[in-house]
């Protein structure tokens, strides 16, 4: 279980977050709107564990453990899993190298043994079938020239292969065209589990058709200032945001 | 840079010294007695049972080295090196060169097994299927102690042996090519070598043989205040084709230590020779201590038509890197290939890079070099490409590329560009990165630790060299990468 209390963050010296407060419980799937500037992706990095975010109060516990202090692989190994908004390209690293060394880390972090070559290629053929990604794609550099919606179903890959507890997307489904909006929610939606947390940050009501969140927030300058289900979002979507930031702003 | 700083700082705070081959053999050595003169030239030719026309040849360079001084040109800054404060030949005591390896001092054999490189034959074959095998020599401070496959190279035709040997037993060939690439006169280093060369390996390549396997030298540097000065001799014949791997290590010490090497390549028309080094000398301790001081002249000569050399270098030791594989492109139509990856951390300091010289028709030459600094490392590429008059049509392509790592070090390239010829082609593409933040956070994000992302950018960084090492190798250098740049990082 996530648990957030009143987490204040800033970056270089501004302030982002201001006080937010969220319980994610394993199993469910809350999603989070709001407008450009408003702090989503700050969250998601806060929540990650990058450097340079820093939390100046409040806490961020995952099943009763403070992460404060742990570093961002630590919180990979203990299952945490963000798909970036903008994946970051690694020229020279075959995909799939990049996927088999991130496995093989978390495992060894984890005390289990290196996945063997064969299982690996197996598993690989496997996910990367259901998210139409092609060999060709796995041989390339990671996000080395790949379109948007490639970038994306690779972060959505390496989310299937390493099986985090607690995914967050941030919109994931920015640059997908429309059988490739279907096919990725296929893919998180394979990964919705009792034991699994996710957090779903998205500008548009259609990704929340075809993942189906338990709760949306309205996140605005750093608070969250509404929250409600799966209609909050179809709300949004015919009235804008205009009522929430004012209301916030009064 | 918060990241790449954690980075810095973290790799800091581990045991500086992760350099492994850095232990010392216990054994007797025989020891020319300090200093130069031509007396010890004279004993380092008697010890080796020299014909006279190979003593009349180190003393004319002896003769010539006095007369010549230590160059300045590199940035390399180190302090002056006393030459009469160094033995110019050690070898390992008891025997002149052994004939078998059972003669070898097990010592010895226990060293190169130490260094993962078992001499024994029977050792080589249980573990590899028979098209990876490779033939070693192995160079012991001055002396070659062991040569392995001997028979079957010859039963190809092929001569891999000793240079001592060769002198002895093949002297038509060595009085023919020995400083016919890289003359007596070459450089200060190149003439001090020639004159104390103690030994170092011999190839020969008859005309359409292909060489059935690798042929490897491996130089092991380990009495102190000792020069090692190798001498390689590469001739490949008419349509023959031999690939070479080189590599190096050193015992720990808080002195430095000088390693003069002089490597000669020859192709003949059709011919090809593949050259691979991994460099491995001891770097020197965190604060700069001790370390090999490296200052090599290698270069082949692509001497007819159709020929092609290649130099492929994996350098991560040393303390000082002086080092410029070239090629001499003679022949019409051949070819000179030149890929490097240079890795400088803790003190370190590399001038590295190399020179392609056109002087046939229709010559091409490709120049891939990576350059990777880190701690308060300089690391320099240097390179000159230049075609002659008559070189019409030459065509050269550089890509130089810089990784830096942390903001204490620095990289430099010095590229120099001379065409006679209007119809010439050459294009260069430099680029210097920097690891980024949020490339280290990506991969920590994924589960990597600050090393491992690291390691796994930088491999991403060398791919197109890596790829053209033979793949034992490949696999060795990523480790070998991964290693220095965890160890003396800071
Ligand atoms: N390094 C930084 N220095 C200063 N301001 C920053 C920095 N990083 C982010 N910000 C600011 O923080 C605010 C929140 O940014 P964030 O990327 O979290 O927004 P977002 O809600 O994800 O927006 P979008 O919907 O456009 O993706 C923005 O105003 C942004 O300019
Ligand atoms: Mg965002």
């Amino acid at each position: 279980m996530l648990e957030i209390k009143n987490l204040h963050a800033e970056v270089d010296g501004n302030k982002i977050l201001r006080g937010i407060d969220l319980v994610v419980r394993p199993g469910e799937i809350h999603a989070i709107m709001g407008p450009n500037g408003s702090g989503k992706s700050t969250l998601s990095y806060v929540l990650a564990g990058k450097d340079d975010y820093e939390i100046t109060e409040g806490t961020i516990t995952y099943n009763g453990v403070d992460w404060s202090e742990m570093s961002a692989h630590e919180r990979a190994a203990a299952g945490m899993f963000l798909a970036f908004q903008y994946p970051i390209e690694i020229p020279g690293v075959a995909t799939m190298t990049f996927l088999k060394t991130a496995l093989n880390a978390q495992r060894k972090a984890r005390g289990e043994d290196e996945i063997s070559t064969p299982d690996f290629m197996k598993l690989v053929r496997e996910k990367s079938k259901a998210l139409n990604v092609t060999p060709e794609m796995l041989r390339r550099p990671l996000n080395v020239g790949f379109s948007g919606g490639e970038k994306k179903r690779a972060e959505i890959l390496q989310m299937s292969l390493l099986e985090p507890t607690l995914c967050v997307l941030d919109e994931t489904d920015s640059g997908l065209d429309i059988d490739a909006l279907r096919v990725v929610s296929e893919g998180v939606n394979q990964l919705r589990s009792p034991d699994r947390s996710m957090i779903v940050i998205t500008h548009y009501q259609r990704l929340l058709d075809h993942i189906v969140p338990d709760v949306v927030h309205v996140l605005s300058k750093g608070k969250i200032v509404k929250t409600g289900g799966k209609e909050l979002a179809l709300e949004l979507e015919k009235n804008g945001y205009a009522e929430y930031v004012d209301e916030e702003a009064a | 840079m918060a990241a790449v700083q954690e980075t810095i700082d973290q790799v800091k705070a581990i045991d500086v010294d992760q350099y492994k081959y850095g232990f010392v053999t216990d054994i007797e050595s025989e020891l020319a007695p300090k200093g130069l003169n031509e007396d010890i030239v004279a004993y380092i030719s008697a010890k080796k049972d020299e014909p006279e026309w190979m003593l009349n040849w180190r003393l004319e360079a002896f003769r010539r080295w006095k007369t010549m001084e230590e160059p300045t040109w590199a940035r390399v800054d180190y302090p002056k090196i006393d030459f009469e404060d160094l033995h110019y030949y050690a070898a390992p005591k008891k025997r002149e060169g052994p004939k078998s390896l059972d003669e070898v001092d097990p010592e010895i054999l226990d060293t190169y097994k130490k260094l993962g490189i078992p001499l024994s034959e029977q050792e080589i074959l249980a573990g590899v299927a028979p098209e990876n095998r490779v033939a070693v020599d192995a160079v012991f401070d001055s002396v070659s102690v062991a040569t392995t496959f001997k028979e079957e190279l010859a039963k190809a035709g092929v001569i891999f042996c000793p240079i001592s040997e060769a002198i002895r037993e093949h002297p038509e060939l060595v009085q023919k090519y020995l400083g016919s690439v890289v003359p007596v006169s070459d450089n200060f280093y190149a003439t001090l070598n020639s004159a104390v060369f103690s030994d170092g390996s011999f190839v020969y390549i008859p005309p359409g043989v292909r060489c059935p396997m690798e042929l490897s030298t491996y130089f092991r540097i380990n009495e102190p205040n000792t020069g090692q000065f190798e001498r390689t001799l590469i001739i490949a014949d008419k349509g023959s084709y031999v690939s070479y791997l080189e590599g190096c290590t050193a015992p720990q010490r808080d002195e430095n230590q000088l390693h003069a090497a002089v490597v000669e390549l020859v192709a003949l028309e059709d011919a090809q020779i593949k050259y691979s080094t991994v460099q491995n000398w001891y770097p020197g301790d965190a604060d700069g201590k001790g370390g090999i001081y490296n200052f090599v002249t290698k270069r082949g000569d692509c001497r007819e038509k159709n020929s092609k050399i290649s130099w492929t270098q994996v350098e991560t030791g040393s303390a000082i890197t002086w080092k410029y594989p070239s090629c001499i492109l003679r022949g019409d139509n051949s070819q000179g290939e030149f890929y490097s990856i240079a890795i400088s951390n803790g003190h370190q300091q590399i001038d590295s890079g190399t020179k392609m010289i056109h002087l046939g028709k229709n010559t091409s030459s490709r120049i891939i070099s990576k350059g990777i600094s880190a701690g308060v490392s300089q690391n320099t590429y240097r390179g000159q490409v230049s075609a002659h008059r008559k070189a019409s049509n030459a065509r050269n392509f550089t890509q130089c590329d810089s990784l830096l790592i942390g903001d204490k070090c620095g990289a430099h390239t010095v590229p120099y560009i001379e065409s006679k010829n209007s119809t010439a082609v050459f294009e260069h593409e430099a680029t210097t990165s920097k690891i980024s933040d949020d490339q280290m956070f990506y991969c920590q994000a994924r589960g990597l630790d600050d090393e491992e992302a690291v390691a796994l950018i930088v491999n991403g960084f060398v791919r197109d060299v890596i790829q053209q090492l033979p793949m034992e190798f490949a696999v060795e250098a990523q480790k070998l990468i991964s290693i220095s740049l965890e160890g003396s990082v800071g």
